[in-house]
């Protein structure tokens, strides 16, 4: 008997094909080789089936969308028939007649599925006039440009910063011919919530959201003769580049990646694998530290910038529990603004660090001011994957023809840890190479620790190192990250250490790299990094000599002042929304006591709402009103000691109503 | 002495919202007649009380801005004082509505997408059909229905109001 005899089949275009559990006609039908347009459909994302692209013909019951069709076993499916042929051509001329077509000025230029759909379906004229009326573009954000102009609401990026970060920074509002995709309250993406991820980006078929380009700045630092321009480039950034050059996902082209930088005009090409291997060690030593001198735990770690403003925006009171390593890019960055100008005998005011990596919130990182010293910042520009492809394109170099050259000493030596950083779980698993040697003080024969790896957003794994266990929590996504805060805010949490990338399968699927519809782009790419792993020679950090050597001379020792000076950091509370006060009086006088309560969600969780219903009590029992005016404020960035309430400008904290009372009845006494 | 009912009503109408939100248990799913009843305190939804709803309901400021703009009947910018309602409805249009709405939008001196005079006395506001297509061209002035406007006769409507606002 064959065993085909139970496989359920449908019919595509006279094909068979088998049912295998997929969740909608869509996936079969791409399963079966046929690329269907779409607009709303995302496999990671909820089913929205609002733009009408997808649509097929089922026999017996007409046109259906196929993103919001499950299968069924004896369908017979057509995808393309006259009539589904006019309707699509009808909605993106639709689309078309409302979006700013400027598409040779456009960052998504030839990445745009609007561009590719219209091509395909061989739109020659546009049919309908416009309805809108051009909106000014975004650009307060320092990693991303949002351009309402080219927004077709398919929503995808509403659903990933609500659905996988757990954020919501933007959202639908008013409707009809007035709809549109906004953060709160029409205010600028980066006045708000948003933590820089780009993967709104990422999903977005058109330019309406698009990385902050700063290729323009670099040229100029290159061309100007006067400074000295070095660059960095992070690990996922090698197996990636090539897809934008014809070259399959996850192939290594390292060689010609440094080669075609040498071209370019960088003085000195260094590995972010370098200050990866560094991290590795600070961090595991501030690990191993906490964990047996019973310090706070779990450990978070710190290197993606998307999780750590998440952090101080939703967990301040957790901000003990990050570690204070700074992420390889500024650790680096300051490296080469600390030694370089006296190795080459230039100020430092003419050394320029660039950055190239995967990712958007590298942008906004380094321009954090605790980066920042004296107008000089760690790392002057950060370029995402796509830029640097868009400069060597504008070069005119043939990228896969370029005979490959290497990274420049020292800080272009790595170790195979300080490469699989960029996959999620690599973090985890550098620093379990280092820590297990450091803790049994015998050699780790076989370094790859398969229980880390896996696809997972959210990952539980039990190592036993030595004598003791590590219970390890690895996500990406910042809503997993947000389930397993929680359980640490909570006391749930019996963790050691959890490692937080913002971005799905960890940098290697930042919006800085190439955009690309193909699901098993990301494995490739996870893969891609592993395989660069096993080809090297040394997979520890702790066998890097070149950063032996950079403790030896410069740094000192591990987790000691110099170290702490130049490779780690610190965090801050951070409000949620840039807001006004609510005025609750009839406004402030210069004889009146000014009292604030914080609302913002720390201190309300908190119990500030009492306070304030108390103080308005007060108030008007006590006929106060001409005396104390009280407003509701949103976070006063103290929130890991609130709820926090100011009086005159003074604050207090872990505030109560007595606290509050009696620091307004003494300031009432004063005047 | 100075008076003080603004500071006792501001506060008042705070504390309400904290009433509110009670009522309806903090529960997201209940956000619309949450947004009603603020409306009603306010006479519009104020973006800093909005963001206040959004921490107390643990939901995105977005998402509570995207419903607050989703109902028309939600007002996110403050009213004037009196409210002028002109009908655009297919029976109204057809008897000329709009030259009456130009008429009165520019004796208040409102330009462009302004609908409320920077006094905040009036605002202006178009409506699709007020369900007095016998009456056509309808204008409402603080629920009051006047039939059979003419242009002349909706400033005046106005000035009148101007006229006892200022004696
Ligand atoms: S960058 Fe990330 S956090 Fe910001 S709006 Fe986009 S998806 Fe949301
Ligand atoms: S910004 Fe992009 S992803 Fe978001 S709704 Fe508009 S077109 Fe879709
Ligand atoms: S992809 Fe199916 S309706 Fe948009
Ligand atoms: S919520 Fe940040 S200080 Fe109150």
């Amino acid at each position: 008997m064959s065993a085909t005899a139970a496989v359920k089949t449908l019919t595509i275009d006279g094909l068979e094909v088998p049912i295998n559990g997929e969740r909608n006609l869509l996936e079969l039908v791409r399963k079966a080789g046929i690329d269907l347009p779409t607009f709303c459909y995302h496999s990671d994302l909820s089913v929205y089936g609002a733009c009408r692209l997808c649509l097929v013909d089922i026999a017996g019951r007409g046109i259906q969308g196929a993103c919001s069709t499950p299968p069924e076993p004896g369908l017979k499916i057509r995808t393309q028939t006259e009539e589904i042929r006019e309707i699509r051509k009808i909605s993106v001329e639709l689309l078309l007649a409302n979006h700013e077509r400027e598409c040779t000025t456009c960052g998504k230029s030839a990445a745009c599925q609007l561009q590719d759909v219209a091509r395909k379906l061989g739109i020659q004229k546009v049919r309908f006039k416009p309805v809108h009326e051009p909106a000014p573009v975004d650009r307060s954000s320092l990693s991303l440009v949002r351009d309402p102009n080219k927004c077709v609401l398919c929503g995808d990026c509403v659903r990933f910063c609500s659905e996988i970060q757990g954020i919501g920074a933007i959202d639908f509002a008013y409707r009809g011919h007035d709809a549109a995709v906004l953060p709160a309250f029409g205010k600028d993406l980066g006045e708000g919530e948003c933590i820089n991820c780009g993967q709104c980006a990422a999903v977005c078929p058109t330019g309406a959201l698009t990385p902050r380009q700063e290729i323009e700045e670099v040229w100029k630092a290159l061309h100007d003769p006067t400074k000295t321009v070095v660059v960095q480039v992070a690990p996922a950034v090698r197996i990636a580049i090539g897809e934008l050059f014809g070259m399959p996902p996850g192939e290594s082209m390292r060689g010609q990646m440094v080669a075609a930088l040498k071209r370019l005009g960088f003085d000195r090409v260094y590995d972010t694998s370098f200050s990866a291997d560094l991290t590795v060690i600070e961090e595991a030593n501030e690990f191993l530290g906490r964990k047996t001198k019973g310090g706070k735990l779990p450990l978070f770690t710190s290197c993606c910038p998307g999780w750590v403003k998440f952090a101080e925006q939703y967990f301040p009171e957790l901000l003990p529990n990050l570690s204070t390593c700074k992420s390889p890019q500024q650790m680096l960055g300051a490296l080469c603004k600390e030694l370089l100008p006296t190795e080459l005998g230039i100020e430092k005011k003419d050394l320029v660090v660039v950055s190239i990596m995967p990712c958007t919130a590298k942008k906004f990182e380094a321009k954090r001011p605790e980066f920042v010293k004296d107008g000089i910042a760690e790392v002057d520009h950060v370029l995402t994957t796509q830029e640097l492809a868009r400069m060597i394109e504008e070069a005119g170099l043939r990228f896969t023809k370029l005979a490959p050259e290497s990274f420049d000493m020292p800080m272009g030596f790595k170790t195979g840890a300080g490469v699989i950083f960029g996959n999620s779980g690599g973090v985890s698993e550098a620093v379990l190479r280092y820590a297990s040697e450091k803790v049994t003080g015998k050699k780790l024969v076989n370094p790859d620790i398969q229980a880390v790896r896996g696809e997972d957003g959210l990952r539980i794994v039990e190592i036993p190192v030595g004598e003791i266990t590590l219970k390890l929590g690895i996500v990406h996504g910042l809503k997993n990250a947000r389930t397993l805060a929680e359980k640490v805010r909570r006391g749930k949490c019996d963790l050691d250490l959890i490692e937080v990338m913002a971005c799905p399968g960890g940098c290697i699927g930042g919006a800085g790299q190439p955009v690309s519809r193909d699901t098993d782009i990301r494995k490739l790419r996870t893969k891609g990094l592993y395989d660069v792993d096993k080809n090297m020679e040394l997979h520890k950090s702790q066998e890097n000599h070149f950063v032996t050597e950079c403790y030896q001379k410069h740094l000192g020792e591990i987790g000691g002042k110099h170290a702490h000076r130049l490779l780690h950091t610190h965090y801050h509370n951070r409000r949620r929304m840039i807001g006004e006060d609510i005025a609750l009086g009839d406004g402030p006088a210069a004889d009146k006591v000014q009292v604030k309560v914080c609302t913002g969600t720390n201190c309300f969780v908190k119990g500030s709402q009492h306070i304030l219903h108390n103080l308005l009590d007060q108030v008007q029992q006590k006929e106060l009103q001409d005396k104390v005016d009280i407003r509701a404020s949103f976070c006063f960035e103290n929130c890991d000691h609130g709820p926090t309430v100011s009086v005159d400008g003074s604050k207090i904290h872990w505030c109560s109503p007595e606290a509050a009372q009696s620091a307004i009845n003494q300031k009432l006494k004063d005047k | 002495m100075r008076t003080k009912p603004k500071a006792d009503c501001n506060g008042r109408k705070f504390v309400k919202v904290f009433t509110i939100l009670e009522k309806h248990g903090h529960k997201p799913s209940r956000l619309v007649p949450i947004l009603q009843a603020v409306q009603e305190e306010y006479r519009y939804l104020p973006k800093e009380v909005l963001t206040y709803v959004a921490t107390a309901l643990d939901i995105s400021p977005a998402r509570v801005y995207g419903v607050a703009t989703f109902y028309s009947h939600f007002a996110i910018e403050p009213k004037g004082k009196h409210i002028v309602r002109l009908c655009d409805g297919t029976a109204c249009h057809v008897k000329d509505s709009i030259p009456i709405l130009d008429a009165i939008r520019k004796r208040l001196k409102l330009e462009g997408k302004k609908t409320t005079t920077d006094d905040m006395l009036f605002t202006v506001e178009t409506v699709a059909c007020l369900g007095a297509c016998g009456l056509a061209p309808v204008v409402v002035v603080n629920d009051r229905v006047h039939g059979q406007v003419t242009p002349e006769a909706g400033v005046k409507l106005v000035e009148e109001i101007i006229a006892r606002e200022q004696s």
